[in-house]
C-alpha cells in the first residue's frame, strides 16, 4: 500500500455503559444525575473507528491518526488513561458539554473548526473517522454536518470495513437493511466513514504507546480550548426513563413438552 | 404555516417502499392538525413516476421528483443533491423521511446545506398549540424524550416500523421534474453491489414475526461438564429455519464469535442488539439464555410480546421485562419446539 492518509478520528466520551442514568432538568436543559461523576469511555463505535484508524495508518507508512475529542477536560484525561495505551494517535482536545442532549450541528460546527485548524493536515489525504451513531444521542447525524462544513461529499456511514487497492481506491462496506452490506468504491481521499463494529478486536494495552501518547496528551489537554456547545433550537418537554415495568409471569416446574408446546402456540399466535 | 415535504426515495423496482408510506402516513397526520400546512411529496430515483402513482391518493397538494441513472445508487454526493433541490425546490419547512439506511446517511448533510437542524430515529410525532413535537430515544433506547424546534427547516427521519404505512388508492400523479446537475467531483464513489449471507444462511430478517434472541449462556458449560457449542448452533439454525425468526445476539456472545472462539459461527456483530448493537422492531421476542440487566436489555426495548427461557428465575434479562419466564433448560426446550415446528411446517 503506497498510500499516505491523515486520519482524524472524531470520538465522544459517554458514560459507562453499565452505569445507572437518570436524566434530570437544569436550567439549560436536560442532562444526566450525577453526570460529571459517572465514569467515562470512549464512545465505543468512536473506539473502533480509532482502532480501524490505527490499522490503516499501520499499514500505511507515513500515516498519521489524530483523535478530535469533545468532553469536559477532567473527563477526557480519564479516558485517555485508557484509550492512550491502546493505539498512537495525537489528541485534540475540545473542552465542552459532552452530553446525549446537546445540539449535533454545534457539535458538527466545533469538530469541523477543530479539524481545520489542525497544523500540518494535508486535506487531500484527509480520512474522517469517527462512530456512526454515538451512545448518547445515538442520532448518527454530527458526522456527516462535519464532512458538509469540510466539504467531503464521500461520506459512509455503518462502515464495517474499508480495504485499500494498490490503485489508492477505497473499497468500504456499509451496513444497510437487511444484515447485508453495500459495497462501494472512492477514488481515494478526501473520505468520511462513520464506523460501525468494523472488524478488528480491541488492541490490548500496551504501556509504551501509552508513555508515547501521553508526552502529547497531556500538554494537549492543558492547552484544550473551551468549545461552546449548547441544546440550541431543540425545546425539550420531557425527558424520563421509561416507567414501563411488565407483570412477568415465572412458569416453574412446567414439563419441557409443555413449555414447547405452549411457545409453538404463541409463535404462531398473531 | 407548514410546508411539509415527505421525502422518499424509490426502492430498486422502482416502488414506494414501505418505511416511505409510514413517512407518508406521519405527513398526513401532521398536516391535518396544522392549518393551513400544505403537503408535497418529494421522491428520488431513477424513474419516479410509478413511486408518485402510488402515492397519488395521499392528498399531496405537489409531487416532486428527481430522477435519472445517477440516482439508482445510494450515494451520499448524488443523494444529497436531489433532497437538497428538493427540499428547496418545495420550500419545506418541516421535512419527514423514512429513516432507511440511505436517507440516514444523506439527509443530516442535506439539513446542514439548507440551513436547517435534523433529528433522526424520532418514533412518534404530534401536535399541539399548533407545534410540532417528536419523541426519540437517547442513551441507547435508555431514555425517552419530548421536543420540539423552532428553526425551519427541520428534518425529521422516522425510524421504519413506528407508523403505519399509508396504504390508499393509487391514481396518476402531475409529477413536476426537479433538474439537478451532477458534478463530476460527486461521481467519486461508486456502488458496486450488495453482500449479503446465502439465501439459506441470512439470519437477520426484519419484516419477521419472531425475534430470536441467543444469549451466552448457549456456549456455557452444561450439566454433563462440557459445552455443547455445536449443538446449540443446529438447535438455533434449525429454530430459525422453522420458524423464519430473525436472530439477535446478546454483545457477550457476539465478541465471543468476533474472537473467533469456537462458538456459533453465524453470530456476527449485525446481529448484536442492545447497547452497542440494534434494537429491531418486532411482534414478538423469545429470549435465551440471556442474562443481564438493564443496559443489556435494551435490545429487545421495540419487542411488543417477550418471552424468555432461562435457568435462573430471577435473571434481571427476563423479570420485569418479559411478559413469561419459562425456568428450563433452553437446550432441551429448543430441541422439542423444533421437533413440534417439524410437524407443522414443510421440510
Amino acid at each position: 500500500m503506497s498510500a499516505l492518509f491523515h486520519i482524524v478520528v472524531c470520538g465522544g466520551i459517554v458514560p459507562d455503559p453499565l452505569q445507572t442514568l437518570e436524566p434530570v432538568g437544569s436550567p439549560t436543559g436536560p442532562s444526566l444525575k450525577n453526570e460529571l461523576m459517572l465514569p467515562a469511555v470512549l464512545d465505543p463505535w468512536a473506539a473502533h473507528a480509532l482502532y480501524e484508524a490505527a490499522h490503516l495508518a499501520k499499514a500505511a507508512p507515513g500515516s498519521k491518526v489524530w483523535l478530535v475529542s469533545l468532553g469536559p477536560k477532567a473527563k477526557l484525561q480519564q479516558v485517555m488513561m485508557t484509550i492512550a495505551q491502546k493505539v498512537p494517535f495525537e489528541l485534540v482536545p475540545l473542552d465542552g458539554p459532552g452530553g446525549g442532549f446537546t445540539e449535533s450541528a454545534e457539535v458538527g460546527a466545533v469538530l469541523a473548526d477543530a479539524i481545520q485548524a489542525i497544523p500540518g493536515l494535508d486535506r487531500s489525504r484527509l480520512l474522517v473517522f469517527g462512530g456512526w451513531e454515538s451512545a448518547s444521542r445515538g442520532a448518527g447525524s454530527t458526522l456527516q454536518q462535519v464532512g458538509e462544513r469540510l466539504g467531503i461529499v464521500d461520506q459512509f456511514q455503518g462502515v464495517d470495513y474499508l480495504g485499500v487497492g494498490p490503485d489508492g481506491v477505497l473499497q468500504i462496506l456499509e451496513r444497510v437493511e437487511g444484515g447485508k452490506h453495500q459495497a462501494s468504491t472512492c477514488a481515494g481521499p478526501p473520505a468520511l466513514l462513520g464506523w460501525a463494529t468494523g472488524s478488528l478486536p480491541e488492541p490490548p494495552n500496551n504501556p509504551q504507546i501509552g508513555m508515547v501518547n501521553m508526552r502529547t496528551v497531556m500538554p494537549a489537554l492543558q492547552r484544550a480550548k473551551p468549545a461552546k456547545v449548547g441544546i440550541e433550537a431543540a425545546g425539550f418537554l420531557r425527558v424520563a426513563l421509561p416507567a414501563q415495568r411488565r407483570e412477568t409471569r415465572i412458569v416453574k416446574d412446567l414439563p419441557v413438552d409443555d413449555i414447547a408446546q405452549e411457545i409453538v402456540d404463541w409463535i404462531g399466535t398473531k | 404555516m407548514e410546508t411539509i415535504l415527505v421525502l422518499a426515495h424509490t426502492e430498486m423496482d422502482g416502488s414506494l417502499g414501505r418505511p416511505a408510506r409510514e413517512a407518508v402516513t406521519g405527513a398526513r397526520s401532521l398536516q391535518s392538525r396544522l392549518d393551513g400546512s400544505i403537503l408535497i411529496v418529494g421522491l428520488v430515483g431513477v424513474d419516479v413516476k410509478a413511486a408518485a402513482d402510488a402515492a397519488a391518493g395521499c392528498g399531496a397538494d405537489r409531487f416532486l421528483g428527481v430522477s435519472g441513472a445517477a440516482f439508482a445508487q445510494s450515494r451520499y454526493a448524488t443523494d444529497a443533491l436531489a433532497a437538497e433541490a428538493l427540499c428547496r425546490a418545495a420550500g419545506a419547512t418541516l421535512i419527514l423521511a423514512p429513516g432507511t439506511s440511505r436517507w440516514c446517511r444523506t439527509l443530516p448533510g442535506v439539513a446542514h446545506r439548507v440551513g436547517g437542524r435534523t433529528d433522526t430515529h424520532a418514533t412518534d410525532l404530534s401536535v399541539a398549540d399548533d407545534a410540532v413535537s417528536i419523541v426519540r430515544w437517547y442513551y441507547r433506547q435508555r431514555m425517552e424524550a419530548t421536543f420540539r424546534r423552532t428553526q425551519r427547516p427541520w428534518v425529521i427521519l422516522v425510524d421504519p416500523g413506528c407508523l403505519s404505512p399509508w396504504d390508499g388508492a393509487a391514481g396518476t400523479a402531475s409529477l413536476h421534474a426537479v433538474p439537478v446537475e451532477i458534478p463530476a467531483a460527486c461521481l467519486r464513489t461508486a456502488v458496486t453491489g450488495l453482500q449479503a449471507p446465502a439465501a439459506d444462511a441470512q439470519t437477520i430478517r426484519p419484516d419477521a414475526d419472531l425475534l430470536f434472541v441467543a444469549g451466552a449462556g448457549w456456549t456455557k458449560t452444561q450439566p454433563d461438564g462440557k459445552a455443547h457449542t455445536a449443538d446449540a448452533a443446529k438447535l438455533i439454525l434449525g429454530f430459525l429455519r422453522k420458524s423464519q425468526a430473525s436472530l439477535g445476539g446478546s454483545k457477550s456472545l457476539v465478541d465471543l464469535s468476533g474472537e473467533e472462539q469456537a462458538v456459533l459461527p453465524f453470530m456476527t456483530h449485525l446481529n448484536q442488539i442492545g447497547q452497542t448493537g440494534a434494537t429491531p422492531r418486532h411482534p414478538k421476542g423469545l429470549a435465551t439464555c440471556c442474562h443481564g440487566e438493564e443496559p443489556h436489555a435494551v435490545g429487545w426495548r421495540f419487542i411488543s410480546e417477550r418471552r424468555a427461557v432461562n435457568l435462573d428465575p430471577n435473571c434481571g434479562w427476563a423479570r420485569g421485562k418479559a411478559d413469561v419466564l419459562y425456568v428450563a433448560d433452553a437446550f432441551a426446550v429448543m430441541a422439542k419446539v423444533n421437533a413440534l415446528l417439524a410437524e407443522t411446517t414443510p421440510a
